[in-house]
């Protein structure tokens, strides 16, 4: 699917697709639906919003030149009606599609896409996404404070946007379809005040039309939005303060559609086992892989074979269990879904007797201590003792120290503090369904920075190499060259082991019976909900 | 009295500024990076650096807090972090959920605690004390997320009396307000029951029942009004309790007080609104206790002679 999107590009231009064709089928139109979460939404600004449940909303508030086919990794043009891209790779151009208007009426134009881009890379915005923008030309002038806008980006006519990159980047179609590309109207930005997160204005298939604090958001339905029959329902509350159990108690009564916070483990096999509840879960595979890091610069972690003889210890079937069976173990760093997982890489099998003369040759036939992080909600700290447990068998004596995320994610980062760190709960969900997304923060040299992500400390400079390489390639012809690269970057990792890859976590939401449309549009690979595809029948 | 009045408001001061002091010091201390929660897992080292820049936490920890300290005085909370709205704004969006809740809470654990506790008093030693004194019991000891799924289970999934969360009407507020009173209606119940046992051993209650007063009147009159008094001395302290309790209660029934928000924001390390829910609620602790302090003299005279 991947491999013929990248042909089409090739054509140099690719004809207006109907960008959601693939959701026309029998969605019947109307009905308003209530949705829960338990925590309030932080904002609706999508240069800063970067969270798993405003990610979802910012997308339907919001269009932006590129788009993904409902419930794949297909990347369709959406703002954008066409678009050419240079031989070398180096130079983007946009034709916009005509008459699509912001909420408050007024057209968009080329030079709204130039200045919410510079916004999301404008360091007094302080959004988390302007490292994604990195190849456009002028990016560290901006982020320096030389300069306030992008000279990569130029603007020749009012439907027209040029991107001119200072090298070539393959994912530069993907960063162009993440919510930091969102496309705003300067003046509702300015004139919101430092608020436009609360008082948001789009061009998307929603509009905002009430926000109580603490308690709801009202989103209703674009009529103008430039696709037929886009998006199917009339309107969605948000209700938010809702506890998962009690979110779940009122989907049962029929006063929820849907749940986002999905079923709390302890009440998951009740609601799988009850008469309607095969009906009511969504249980889908998402582009997460839980790993456990071991980190290359603490001893004994240092030596290889200690880092593989582990990767032979953990009884991944277990976990699996714990999850109730919401996971598949994992092989490699790559999930399933994402272009590029090799299906035939068997990588370490789990094997005790092996695990133990491992790490025996390496010096350690008594085993060791050590920590293993983990943060603290459940089921984290008990997939922690479950390793724990795995660990101790060959003879490894792990204390298992469970904290808030934050403090997790801040041992992680700093060098020679975290020996081990199950990542759990620490939604490491890629931003879009790229391989290279798996690599550069978390197992790059990059990330092996005071403060990065790369918890292993894993730098090895040759992968580093063939990883600049492979993004290089963004000449579409290459796209198959390109993903085998990455495929092989990722099972060549497992040599060198950094990782214990554990499992590939899929995600749950409730919805109501009355609830239409593929399991796949309510968790979409690269929203979760996807507002615009999902419907209600009768 | 203006002096007491005049001493509580330096005291009130105070106490603000040490709290402040502290759990700035303390967020401050924590080994969790707010910019880099901000700037998530994407971000360049460039991005996380202009964040920590813009936020202002590359100064020295004293000017950080300087800054904070002069913005207060102006009455400025700060921005969210994470919501990048004024704390202010947050705060008091939520603040008239979480004192209707409070007040509710405080009718219920008097009105439950007064009456079990007289009824326990005047039926002293017999069943009907026994299970009041142990209802108490269990009332003090259960821990409030239990009582608060125990109390939305049977009233509000099984009976279906109550909706299970939300905000807005009069029905929305007795579960989570009777979860919060349970608690001081246990402790309420005793001490009443100890004060009125205490009481009605009195000389001038066995003087009134020997002029022929009704025995609902010596309760009403003469009794209650006595054994009342560490109960009122107790609200104020109680308000202080219940700023804890909230935050459990809040989450379970879906309340959008400041309890919620503080809890979402301490996941966060949203640290400007842990401040500000922090202040908040030792600002009402203060006045809990002042307005307590203000009240005693008003009911037990013995009090304003000194």
């Amino acid at each position: 699917m991947f491999k013929s999107w990248l042909r089409n590009t090739t054509m140099a231009t690719v004809v207006a697709l109907a960008p959601f064709s693939a959701m026309a089928q029998a969605a019947s139109q109307g009905g308003d639906i209530v949705v829960t979460y338990k925590d309030d939404i932080t904002t609706l600004d999508p240069a800063i919003g970067y969270d798993w449940v405003n990610w979802s909303m910012i997308k339907s508030l919001y269009s932006r030149l590129m788009d993904y086919e409902p419930g794949t990794p297909n990347l369709v043009p959406s703002l954008a009606e066409s678009f050419t891209v240079s031989p070398d790779g180096m130079t983007y151009t946009f034709k916009l599609r005509k008459g699509v208007k912001f909420s408050n009426g007024r057209e968009v134009v080329a030079s709204d896409v130039k200045y919410s881009i510079e916004r999301a890379v404008d360091p007094k915005t302080q959004g988390p996404g302007a490292g994604f923008f990195g190849a456009i030309k002028g990016f560290e002038d901006v982020t320096g404070g030389k300069a306030t806008t992008l000279s990569g980006i130029e603007t020749p006519d009012a439907g027209t946007v040029v991107f001119n990159l200072s090298r070539p980047d393959a994912t530069f179609l993907h960063v162009l379809a993440i919510n930091f590309a969102s496309v705003v109207p300067k003046e509702a930005v300015e004139a919101a005040a430092g608020d436009f997160g609360k008082k948001p204005v789009g061009s998307g298939t929603f509009v905002l039309k009430d926000w109580t604090i603490g308690q709801q958001l009202v989103f209703e339905k674009n009529p103008n939005y430039y696709v037929k029959d886009v998006p199917h329902i009339d309107k969605f509350t948000v209700e938010v303060g809702q506890e998962p159990l009690v979110a779940l108690l009122r989907l049962q009564k029929g006063e929820v559609d849907i749940a986002g916070d999905g079923i709390p483990p302890a009440k998951f096999l009740e609601i799988k086992n009850s008469a309607d509840g095969a009906k009511m879960i969504v249980d889908g595979a998402q582009l997460h892989t839980g790993y456990v890091t071991l980190n290359t610069k603490i001893k004994p972690f240092d030596n290889v074979k200690v880092r593989q003889a582990l990767n032979m210890a953990i009884n991944k079937d277990r976990i699996t269990r714990i999850l109730n069976g919401r996971a598949t173990p994992a092989n490699q760093p790559l999930p399933p879904l994402m272009p590029g997982y090799d299906k035939s890489f068997t990588g370490y099998a789990y094997d005790v007797a092996k695990a133990k003369a491992l790490l025996a040759e390496a010096g350690y036939p008594n085993g060791f201590e050590t920590t293993l992080f983990s943060t603290n909600t459940d089921p984290q700290p008990r997939i922690a003792q479950a390793i724990q447990q795995d660990l101790a068998a060959v003879g490894v004596k792990a204390e298992v120290r469970a904290l808030a995320q934050a403090n997790v994610i801040s041992a992680g980062g700093t060098e020679g503090e975290a020996p081990m760190i199950w990542s759990g709960g620490m939604a490491w969900i890629a931003d879009f369904p790229d391989a290279s997304n798996f690599y550069g923060p978390i197992l790059g040299c990059a990330g092996a920075v005071p403060g990065g992500w790369n918890w292993s400390w894993y730098c090895n400079k040759d992968l580093d190499a063939r990883a600049v390489a492979a993004d290089s390639m963004s000449d579409p012809a290459k796209s198959a060259e390109r993903t085998a690269t990455w495929s092989k970057i990722f099972t060549d990792i497992m040599a060198d082991a950094p990782w214990i890859p554990v499992i590939n976590e899929r995600r749950v939401v409730a919805k109501s019976l009355r609830m239409g449309g593929a399991d796949n549009i309510y968790i979409d690979p690269t929203r979760v909900i996807n507002y615009d595809a999902i419907y209600v029948t009768k | 009295m203006a002096l007491l009045f005049l001493r509580r408001i330096v005291q009130t001061a105070l106490i603000l500024l040490g709290v402040a002091a502290i759990t700035f010091l303390l967020l401050y201390a924590l080994p969790a990076d707010p910019a880099r929660m901000i700037a998530g897992r994407s971000a360049t080292a460039q991005t996380v650096a202009n964040i920590r820049h813009e936020l202002g936490l590359d100064q020295p920890l004293l000017s950080q807090f300087g800054t904070y300290l002069g913005n207060l005085l102006h009455g400025n909370l700060g921005r969210s972090y994470a919501q990048k709205t004024e704390v202010w704004t947050l705060i008091v969006a939520r603040l008239p959920a979480t004192l209707t809740l409070m007040l509710a809470g405080i009718v219920v654990e008097v009105v439950l605690g007064l009456t079990l506790g007289t009824i326990a008093a005047l039926r002293r030693g017999g069943p009907v004390d026994r299970l009041v004194m142990m209802a108490s019991f269990v009332g003090v000891s259960a821990p409030q997320f239990v009582v608060a799924l125990l109390l939305l289970y049977l009233f509000a999934v099984t009976l279906g009396w109550f909706p299970m969360s939300g905000y807005g009407t009069f029905a929305h507020v007795v579960l989570p307000a009777t979860t919060l009173g349970v608690l001081g209606a246990g402790w309420y119940a005793r001490m009443v029951r100890s004060a009125m046992i205490d009481v009605l051993n009195q000389d001038y209650v066995r003087t009134a029942r020997a002029k022929g007063l009704s025995s609902r009147r010596i309760i009403l009159r003469h009794a209650l009004p006595n054994a009342i008094l560490p109960v009122i001395a107790m609200i104020g302290i109680d308000i202080g309790q219940f700023m804890g309790g909230v935050v459990v209660v809040e989450a379970v029934y879906g309340w959008p007080g400041i309890g919620q928000l503080a809890w979402q924001a301490i996941q966060q390390v949203d640290i400007p609104i842990i401040m500000g829910v922090t202040l908040t609620s030792a600002l009402a602790i203060v006045l809990g206790n002042l307005i307590a302090d203000l009240i005693a003299p008003v009911i037990d005279p013995r009090i304003r002679t000194r």
